[in-house]
């Protein structure tokens, strides 16, 4: 659906020249909802930009919805943004205009007719449950509120693409998880193709299908999130489960992943029995990734090398993903 | 020097004042409606010709887009620098080349809308730099054309801000407009200037005076009422 490839981008020239971009490649699928992590500063403004064109790459290509949206201007690439709705951290709500008359705004753009307007507007607000609001003024609004407006704005002219920039950032836990509960259930419904940039891992983890590491405008790693996880020294994973400093130990350290079903089996247990291995656990961490009870622990395995080896086959041929760290 | 006992003295000063009145009325409005017109046209252009700016390629020309953005600056500055009672002057064989004469309120219609034009222009453009870019962000990210950005969007947005800047402006004209009076522009600066100042009269004086200063506060009220009523923030 959204296919970038070798996208480039910089900022000024000669040596003060900052590449936002450096060769970026990503594709997400129909329907999904992928997220792209990093740092500020990492580029991921600047990617999402591109995608309808707010930003021109210097080179490479930008896909969708099999639209080549780099070389469209004028009223072909506005037609294409009808496509493509955008959601903001800061919302960017037009303060003059009602909740309403906002949605409508991207109506007008499009053409529709005055009926035609208020009733789309007053549809797509029920569907993201501002019912009753249609006249109040954003200043009236919570956080949360303005960003639902934010998302009926965007989906108000039907687009099969929302890109989201940050939209959670600037919201407080609880309506971050309503906020990304909502565009996970729209996506779903409406058949949704979600990009969206943050640096919130908790975005990752509750909605993301896919996702991309990225940092100095270059994609560092990238695919589905379980796949993700259960790759070794997967900088997402190590994000999502922080596991500190490895200690100074002359025994071997491993880390197993786990997820849903096999978190019931008595894995720490058998190991001491069957291999006489005195197991220390040095840290663990256990997260809901997509509705999935996933976790990670830090295990120290003392023993010589052939009765660490067999304990690691022995884990892994249960399904586990081990990933031995020293 | 007027004589007070004489029984029309009073009557004559309120009809002389209400005529004066009635002249600043009209050349203040006119001047007021040519500012606003192309005060505003030059404030957006102000800000949007810039280079980075939502006309930075004016008609396809970011070289237009830029001599259209330094011209106005420029220009902009002239007419603010420019001491009013010196611009009027300046500005006679242009006005008499217009209206056909430089004496009376329709002729000094000329040098106030060429003083109100850049002082509005100045307002509208600080009005509308603090419309939040991420607003015309949102809006292109809509397809939005620039046309819909700069009325739906930057204008709309600035309306409190134009507003005030509108009612700051008539006041400044009415000032103004005192000035030319006192030139054979008419209203009520031709007033004090004649009775008040040369025949010596405090009555005429102090009423143009008290007038003048109700009008400014009547301005400069609604100017904030309409501000604080068009403004949702």
């Amino acid at each position: 659906m959204i296919s970038v490839s070798q996208v480039s981008k910089s900022y000024g020239s000669g040596p003060t020249a900052v590449r936002a971009l450096d060769d970026v490649t990503l594709s997400v699928a129909r329907g999904e909802i992928f997220g792209v992590v990093g740092q500020s500063g990492a580029g991921k403004s600047t990617l999402i930009r591109t995608i309808n064109s707010l930003e021109l790459p210097d080179s490479g290509s930008v896909k969708v919805d099999g639209r080549e949206m780099t070389t469209l201007s004028g009223a072909a690439l506005r037609e294409a943004r009808h496509n493509i709705g955008m959601i903001f951290q800061h919302f960017n709500l037009l303060s003059s205009r009602t909740v309403q008359a906002n949605v409508e705004l991207s109506l007008e753009i499009t053409g529709a007719g005055r009926a035609a307007r208020r009733t789309r507007a007053l549809e797509i607000l029920e569907l993201v449950g501002l019912h009753g609001k249609a006249s109040a003024y954003p200043a009236q609004l919570s956080g949360g509120q303005k960003q639902r407006v934010g998302i009926a704005r965007a989906l108000a002219s039907n687009p099969s693409v929302l890109v989201s920039d940050e939209a959670t950032s600037a919201l407080d836990p609880e309506t971050t998880r309503q906020i990304l509960d909502l565009i996970r259930k729209l996506s779903k419904d409406l058949g949704l193709t979600v990009l969206l940039i943050t640096h919130e891992m908790d975005v990752v983890k509750r909605i993301c299908d896919s996702a991309a590491v990225m940092s100095g405008g270059r994609i560092l790693e990238q695919g589905p999130v379980e796949q993700l996880l259960t790759t070794e020294k997967s900088l997402l994973g190590q994000a999502l489960f922080p596991m500190g400093e490895i200690p100074e130990t002359p025994s071997a350290i491993v880390d197993i992943t786990f997820s849903g079903v096999k978190t019931d089996r008595p894995v720490l247990a058998q190991l001491a029995r069957k291999h006489g291995i005195d197991v220390g656990i040095l840290g663990a961490a256990v997260e809901t990734v997509r509705g999935l009870q996933t976790g990670r622990t830090r295990l120290e395995l003392p023993g010589d090398e052939r009765t660490v080896a067999a304990a690691v086959a022995d884990l892994r041929s249960q399904g586990l993903f081990v990933e031995v760290v020293k | 020097m007027i004589d007070r006992n004489d029984p029309y003295f009073w009557s004559d000063l309120l009809d002389t004042i209400l005529k004066g009145a009635g002249e600043t009325f009209y050349t203040v409005g006119l001047s007021l409606l040519f500012t606003v017109l192309f005060g505003l046209a030059a404030g957006v252009l102000l800000v949007t010709t810039e280079s980075g700016g939502l006309l930075a390629k004016l008609f396809g020309s970011r070289a237009l887009g830029l001599t259209v953005n330094r011209v106005l600056d420029v220009v902009v500055n002239i007419g603010r620098s420019v001491p009013f009672i010196i611009l009027m002057i300046l500005l006679i064989p242009f006005t008499r080349l217009l209206v056909g004469s430089f004496i009376g309120p329709t002729a000094a219609i000329v040098p106030l809308t060429i003083a109100g034009i850049p002082f509005f222009a100045r307002l509208v453009e600080i009005g509308i730099r603090e419309v939040p870019v991420g607003l015309v962000e949102a809006a292109q990210s809509l397809g939005a054309s620039r046309w819909t950005i700069l009325t739906k969007v930057m204008v709309a947005e600035a309306v409190p801000a134009l507003a005030l800047g509108l009612s700051t402006t008539v006041v400044g004209l009415i000032g103004y407009s005192a000035m030319v009076g006192a030139v054979g522009g008419g209203g009520l600066g031709d007033v004090a200037f004649r009775y008040g100042y040369q025949r010596y009269s405090p009555e005429y004086m102090f009423g143009v005076v008290i007038l003048l200063v109700l009008l400014v506060q009547v301005f400069q009220s609604l100017g904030n009422f309409a501000a604080r009523r068009l403004s949702h923030r």
